[in-house]
């Protein structure tokens, strides 16, 4: 336990405090003259998009990064952080966003690495298992990590912070990889760390979160701070506007269409894992309408990488039958003359899977439109024809880039998004299939993917779409289902589909048989 | 003495090379770093390490120049790849064929000359036991140092922080940065590690396994000893009985030849290399999980800051 603090927590001292804080990067302001302060039992969050300065701030906190101006102080004192060995044994703690876990290593050595070595290692392990019962954080010591799920894993990033016994904890978008049951155990132990009179820096995307678990918020834009405010007076909506700088286009709910011919269908696909630690997909099958956009929840890694590969043909499979394509058996088709036969797919990852990031926009239209298009002719590339692709899909999705024709690699997250979805899009597909169509992209720019995804299902497509985000299938899907170990649970029509039941089919529960039922027949 | 005792000693020779160079590898690269340059730190290390003993007279200072040798030649690879993030496949490359035109150099002035090699152990009375005394206890002291070194490595590895944190920059170097470790730095140590047991393993060849030196005189040894570390899949109990079976088969196919058994002798050579296929395609079939590589090998590292 910390010291007990007296309930007004703006009466005493800041624990943290940045004062002008500045990190340039070359000509670029990341963080500008940030001031925030953190009080002893305040869960803090910190709001903005993508690019907003969020990353580079934490960092700085943490050591990680060293400012260009401004300082840092600590319990009203000014320090210099040499590196995060220092800001740990200040008493700062950092839960990662992209987990800093060694996988072939143990959980113990995992926690181990993350102290500060004078325990030994035998002592570790102990008070990892009595650190990790108290807080209601089970972990085997002993398991390496791969064996372990993305929930474990994040336990795992909090017990090793826990074991320095923080005074201030910072946690990088927790929720973003937990099922809305695993969210709901992790406020849990936020409120009890709370009450021990911590501080906690929580960063999110989620504002309907933060309203719910935040005492202060503040908010940063373009690298700036825009606002400190109370979230429990403000809407989702007002706290957006903050973040966004403007008022963001609402997303038109999907009116009712028509559903035509199954366009898309999957027949009990079973597929090996091609790598290691990678998913076995088991008897998946569903059955994709004309005008109907069916979504694919689940957690990170449990199949849904592997069943894009299956669809897409970047993987094939032996039974031709296990995908149909408009009528055509196609599993062992390859992903060229798929795209010929009218599907397009949009993979999550924009930069390396989607795109060449080193090739022009022109040469990444090439490489997804040669196969159905005018940009091929008599094997000669037809340099006007991409150039018009590229063109008509920086007007129709509003892509921002500095010239006509740069470098995948230059455009920002959600423009090079707008570009990779917009590409696929302007073919006409006749079934699209995308995975994470909004993953890591500013508010603005999912508006616009998700009204293009729900008008292209108006205009007669099929559309899969795979995501983790569930506010975003419950806004533009018709139904929902979940992938759990390479296992595809039967699609919910949307009226159905609660945050509950999707979470429990996320984190491996099964629907009793009376609503399978009801939902297969629906 | 027995046909079988000489075959052994000649294996524990022919295998000692191949340990020390495989032991420095096996560092280097549960840090992360692929250093292809093995055989030519190794070819260093043996003329500088014959120009130490000839000068000096001394074994002990002959071993010293071809460690110092080892460690000066992979510091150009530390620098390259880690300074530079230059990769590291193509450095490794190089620096092997720089190696072999700079031993050339170097020991152009000694070729032809002749020392005294390094002493064997005798203790009255054990090593005169017969069959096992001269195997147990009549060897130089580089075999004894070689296993007293993976013996070490392996203490150092599995049973100190150190260890673990220098895996730890093999599986994750993002992750080992973000926690606050000197990734760089404790990858430039253990490529010098990896100098320094490939210039003792060059030096062993002029210094205790033949009287002279000549140019090309590892002849391959460096690239066995790449093959072993992957052979042992990055472990060192599994190094040791590698680098003896790969010593085994070396002798054993000699001795095949000099009897006359009637397999192609190209054949015969190929046998470690062969022996290496299968096994590495029955670890990969007989692997429940785990990654056996160290994750992060052979990737380039720019932190930022």
């Amino acid at each position: 336990m910390l010291d007990p603090g007296p309930a007004d927590l703006h009466a005493q001292q800041p624990l943290l405090q940045t004062v002008g804080l500045t990190k340039r990067y070359g000509d670029f302001l990341a963080n500008d003259e940030i001031d925030i302060e953190i009080f002893p039992r305040e869960i803090h969050a910190l709001l903005g998009e993508n690019g907003a300065g969020k990353s580079t701030l934490v960092k700085t906190i943490y050591g990680l990064v060293q400012p260009s101006a401004g300082e840092l102080r600590w319990q009203g004192a000014p320090v210099r952080l040499s590196g995060p060995a220092e800001a740990r044994s200040l008493g700062i703690g950092m839960v990662f966003q992209h987990f800093s876990l060694f996988d072939n290593l143990t959980v113990a050595e995992n926690v181990a690495l993350g102290l500060d070595g004078k325990e030994p290692f035998k002592a570790v392990s102990a008070r990892l298992a009595d650190v990790a019962r108290d807080y209601g954080l089970p972990l085997d010591p002993k398991r390496e990590v791969w064996q372990l799920s993305v929930g474990e894993r994040q336990r795992i990033e909090i017990v090793r912070a826990l074991m320095q016994n923080p005074k201030f904890l910072i946690l990088d978008e927790p929720t973003a990889v937990l099922t809305p049951q695993e969210a709901d155990q992790l406020f849990v132990v936020l409120e009890r760390l709370k009450a021990e009179g911590r501080a906690i820096l929580y960063i999110s995307h989620k504002l309907d979160e933060v309203k719910r678990l935040c005492d202060t918020a503040t908010i940063l834009r373009g690298g700036r701070k825009v606002a400190t405010c109370n979230p429990k007076s403000e809407t989702a909506a007002s706290l957006a506007r903050m973040m966004v700088g403007a008022e963001i286009k609402e997303v038109k709910p999907p009116t009712e269409r028509r559903t035509t011919v199954p366009r898309l269908v999957v027949n009990d696909l079973t597929l090996a894992p091609a790598e290691l630690h990678g998913v076995r997909l088991q008897n998946v099958s569903f059955e994709l309408k004309g005008g109907e956009i069916l979504g694919i929840a689940g957690v990170a890694g449990n199949g849904q990488d592997e069943l894009f590969a299956a669809l897409s043909g970047e993987r094939l499979v032996k039974e031709p039958g296990t995908i149909i394509i408009d009528g055509l058996a196609c599993g062992n088709l390859s992903i060229t003359q798929r795209r010929k036969m009218g599907a397009a797919f949009v993979p999550e990852e924009r930069l390396g899977h989607g795109t060449a990031p080193r090739m022009r926009l022109s040469e990444n239209a090439l490489l997804t439109g040669h196969a159905a298009s005018d940009m091929v002719r008599h094997g000669f590339i037809n340099a006007a024809a991409t150039l018009r692709t590229v063109d008509r899909t920086t007007e129709t999705f509003d892509v921002r880039k500095a010239k006509r024709d740069p470098e995948a690699a230059s455009l920002s997250g959600g423009n090079l998004q707008k570009f990779v979805v917009g590409r696929e899009i302007l073919r006409a597909p006749a079934v699209l299939v995308v995975n994470q169509p909004t993953w890591g992209v500013d508010a603005g720019a999912a508006a616009i993917i998700r009204q293009a995804l729900i008008d292209l299902a108006s205009a007669g497509a099929a559309v899969l779409v795979t995501s983790q985000d569930l506010d975003e299938l419950l806004e533009i899907a018709d139904r929902i289902a979940v992938m759990f170990h390479g296992h595809l649970s039967p699609a919910l029509p949307r009226a159905d589909a609660t945050r509950e039941k999707l979470g429990l089919l996320m984190g491996g529960a099964s629907l009793d048989q009376k609503e399978a039922a009801h939902a297969a027949g629906a | 003495m027995l046909l079988v005792e000489a075959i052994i000693l000649s294996v524990l020779a022919a295998s000692t090379p191949l340990l020390l160079a495989a032991t420095g590898e096996l560092v280097t690269e549960r840090a992360g770093v692929l250093n292809l340059g093995v055989e030519g730190m190794m070819i260093v290390g043996a003329a500088c390490g014959f120009a130490g003993a000839w000068v000096s007279g001394s074994i002990i200072v002959g071993a010293l120049c071809g460690i110092v040798a080892g460690m000066l030649t992979s510091l150009i690879f530390a620098f390259m790849t880690l300074g530079l993030a230059v990769n590291q496949v193509a450095t490794g490359l190089a620096l092997t064929i720089l190696g072999i035109g700079l031993s050339g150099l170097i020991g152009a002035r000694f070729v032809g000359e002749r020392i005294t090699t390094a002493p064997k152990l005798s203790i009255p009375g054990l090593t005169d036991i017969p069959l096992v005394g001269r195997i147990l206890f009549g060897e130089d002291a580089f075999v004894y140092l070689s296993l007293a070194l993976i013996i070490g490595v392996w203490w150092f590895l599995y049973r100190t922080r150190a260890g673990l944190v220098l895996r730890a920059c093999g599986d994750n170097h993002v992750s080992a940065h973000a926690l606050g470790y000197p990734v760089l730095r404790i990858r430039m140590l253990a490529v010098l590690f990896g100098g320094a047991c490939a210039g003792l393993a060059g030096a062993y060849l002029p210094l205790a396994y033949t009287p002279f030196f000549i140019p090309g005189m590892t002849a391959g040894r460096g690239w066995i000893a790449l093959a072993l570390v992957v052979f042992a899949s990055w472990r060192p109990g599994r190094l040791v009985i590698g680098a003896y079976l790969f010593g085994a088969v070396t002798i054993l196919q000699l001795h095949a030849q000099g009897a006359g058994v009637g397999i192609p002798s190209q054949f015969m050579s190929a046998l470690p290399y062969l022996a290496t296929v299968i096994v590495l395609v029955l670890l990969s079939r007989a692997r429940t999980g785990g990654s056996t590589a160290p994750a992060a090998l052979g990737t380039v590292f720019v932190p930022d800051r």
